[in-house]
């Protein structure tokens, strides 16, 4: 059995449903990220796991114990906020303590357990300064180290990284998976960055319009979309539009150009409009290995992305982008050039809006 | 060519920028100079007069007159007693509701505002007769007693800070961020009881006093709602004092002043920590 459980879990605001339908089992110790636009209904899902919304219909429950109307305070999750919420008038040591003090502990199970967080965070130079004292990236540690000090059954992530600048959120995202990790830990991480969410997670819930998309690891998140959204939010993605020629050889033809994939065309029959996609970094010059697909290309424009180079190709009327790795010896083609492009059958993904068969 | 355009341009735009800041300095600081004679020169004339119940020697003589009266304690006693139990009952009135506004109802901000805009609004002869007519016959007889009209008074001294203390407490909210602080305490565990007295309260410290003492400045000279309801407090104690003596009143005006400064001073001293920690919380 799943250690927590939403069951056709619904938050309606007014008219507007925030979530519908929503289920989801999470293993004791996993590392769950909800993924979506804002308005998506990834807080408000997570904050009815914290016990700060009520559900309009479904049930949560926790290890076997329905939780749905339990009051927050009771729940025993900890939470982090985008905004840190460190208490100002405490210290380091009182805010991880307050916790710990709620509960009636001794002063001396206090101290031990504040000494044992601000060593896990490594903040121990910082024990006896407020909040204001303290950069972005410290606070927000703190405020990790509050949360887990209570030992929580959940560990509940709303944003925690947005307000921090890119190198702190880097490193602090690691530092939050080696921490759940070693604690062994469930979490529930809720993020607009589709980055973080792979780099971070065990599965993805990714979510749009108060709905689950895809649930899944990184992996499947990102090579084998299920949804259209799904598709295009979770890295960058070439769409097209293709007639099927062939559906059991995979066959398709785009402004007249030939295309071959190996996605399922279950239901779908000769002279079907599908969309196709193509991840920009799964095309190669023709060159460098003999794919399935070598299409004619015009290079329309080049841009250097540091590490990556993206190249702006049209293949019959319809532009594409492809991503090469910078390299000291690459050989780019001149802007105009005609070239040749490839990619294997796996990278062309057919979506289907009503019947999702990424692959 | 254009490397000797660049700096004339740049001492050009320098020197016209400096020109109207000067020029500001200058102003406002006429403006400043102004004002503070406007304000200082009453006060200076005040405490000068103050000094001069003796004749030809410039002296405390009526200090040491007011003091010794044997009204002016009883009377000033029992105006800072009215004073901190109006606070109280605002606060505790106030507080929650202001806390409870901003955390769940933010729409009901607007009428709550108003509401406590009223004491403004209504000037303190009408309130008092309001006041008496309606708790001077059963089931609210309550000018029936001395001690009973105190009690009403102090209810009333209550309403009339509500506009000085539900907007002190009101930005004090504003400032920071409540419902991530609420919500923080109560995943941790925390009930309200915890949160008010723990997290809330103290991090609205500065709110708190600048709303209590703005309602101690008001209340301690109070004269009008006082004498209509026959209490012996300051401000009726004033009023006798002005028509009956000579040197005192000037000497009360200035102890009533040091007493309000010392109730602002305090104010910066206590917020001058909790602004730094609320800015850099954020």
């Amino acid at each position: 059995m799943a250690y927590l459980t939403l069951s056709n879990v619904s938050k309606q605001f007014g008219d507007t449903y925030a979530v519908q339908d929503f289920n989801l089992d999470i293993e004791k110790g996993e590392f769950v990220s909800f993924l979506g636009p804002s308005g998506c209904g990834k807080t408000t899902t997570l904050r009815m796991v914290a016990g700060f919304e009520t559900p309009t219909d479904g049930t949560i429950t926790l290890d076997g114990a329905d939780i749905t109307d339990k009051a927050p305070n009771q729940r025993n999750m900890g939470m982090i906020f985008q905004s840190y919420a460190l208490f100002p008038n405490m210290t380091v040591a009182q805010n991880i303590g307050f916790g710990l003090q709620v509960r009636k502990a001794t002063k001396a199970e206090i101290q031990d357990r504040v000494r044992e967080m601000v060593s896990l965070v490594n903040l121990e130079k910082h024990v006896d300064k407020y909040p204001f004292q303290l950069s972005g990236g410290q606070q927000q540690r703190v405020s990790l180290a509050r949360a887990l000090a209570i030992s929580p059954h959940v560990l509940l992530l709303d944003e925690p990284l947005s307000a921090l600048d890119a190198k702190i959120r880097v490193s602090l995202r690691a530092q939050i998976r080696e921490i759940q990790k070693r604690l062994g830990i469930t979490a529930i991480f809720v993020t607009h960055d589709q980055e973080e969410a792979l780099s971070i997670s065990d599965r993805i819930v990714v979510m749009y319009d108060g709905n689950v998309e895809q649930v899944g690891t990184p992996f499947d998140i990102y090579n084998f979309p299920r949804t259209p959204f799904v598709a295009n939010f979770v890295g960058s993605l070439n769409t097209a539009t293709a007639d099927v020629t062939d559906p059991e050889k995979g066959t398709l033809s785009m402004d007249s150009v030939q295309l071959v994939s190996a996605a399922k065309m279950d239901g779908l029959k000769k002279g079907d409009k599908v969309r196709i996609a193509i991840r920009p970094e799964r095309f190669s010059f023709a060159s460098e290995g003999k794919k399935a697909n070598v299409l004619d290309c015009q290079i329309e424009n080049i841009t250097f992305l540091g590490s990556v180079v993206r190249v702006h190709i049209l293949i019959g009327k319809t532009k594409f982008t492809m991503d090469t790795f910078n390299y000291p010896s690459l050989a780019l083609p001149q802007i105009g050039d005609m070239n040749q492009v490839t990619c294997s059958k796996e990278a062309v993904l057919v979506l289907n809006e009503e019947k999702p068969n990424g692959q | 060519m254009t490397t000797s355009t660049a700096p004339s341009s740049l001492a050009v735009k320098t020197t016209t920028a400096k020109a109207p800041a000067s020029k500001n300095r200058f102003w406002s600081g006429l403006i400043f100079l102004v004002a503070a004679l406007y304000f200082l020169i009453p006060l200076a004339a005040t405490f000068y007069w103050s000094l001069r119940a003796q004749k030809g020697v410039l002296g405390f003589e009526a200090y040491r007159k007011l003091f010794a009266d044997t009204n002016f304690l009883p009377a000033f006693s029992q105006s800072i007693v009215n004073a901190i139990a109006a606070i109280l009952i605002s606060l505790l009135l106030i507080v929650p509701t202001a806390y409870w506004v901003t955390l769940r109802l933010p729409k009901l901000r607007s009428v709550i505002e108003f509401i406590t805009l009223l004491p403004f609004v209504i000037p303190a002869v009408v309130l008092v007769f309001g006041l008496i007519r309606l708790y001077s016959r059963p089931p609210l007889l309550w000018t029936a007693t001395y001690s009973s009209s105190r009690v009403l008074l102090v209810c009333v001294y209550a309403a009339i800070s509500f506009p000085y203390v539900f907007r002190a407490v009101d930005n004090g909210l504003r400032a920071m961020d409540v419902r991530g602080l609420t919500e923080a305490a109560q995943s941790l565990g925390a009930g309200w009881g915890t949160i008010l007295f723990k997290v809330i309260f103290p991090n609205l410290r500065t709110a708190l006093l600048s709303g209590a003492l703005l309602t101690f400045a008001i209340v301690i000279g109070e004269l009008t709602i006082a004498l209509y309801m026959a209490q012996h407090t300051l401000g009726p104690y004033m009023a006798d004092l002005t028509r009956s003596k000579v040197y005192e009143p000037s000497a009360m005006a200035i102890v009533a002043f040091a007493i309000t400064w010392a109730a602002l001073g305090i104010i910066q001293l206590v917020g001058r920590g909790q602004q730094a920690q609320i800015a850099g919380g954020h």
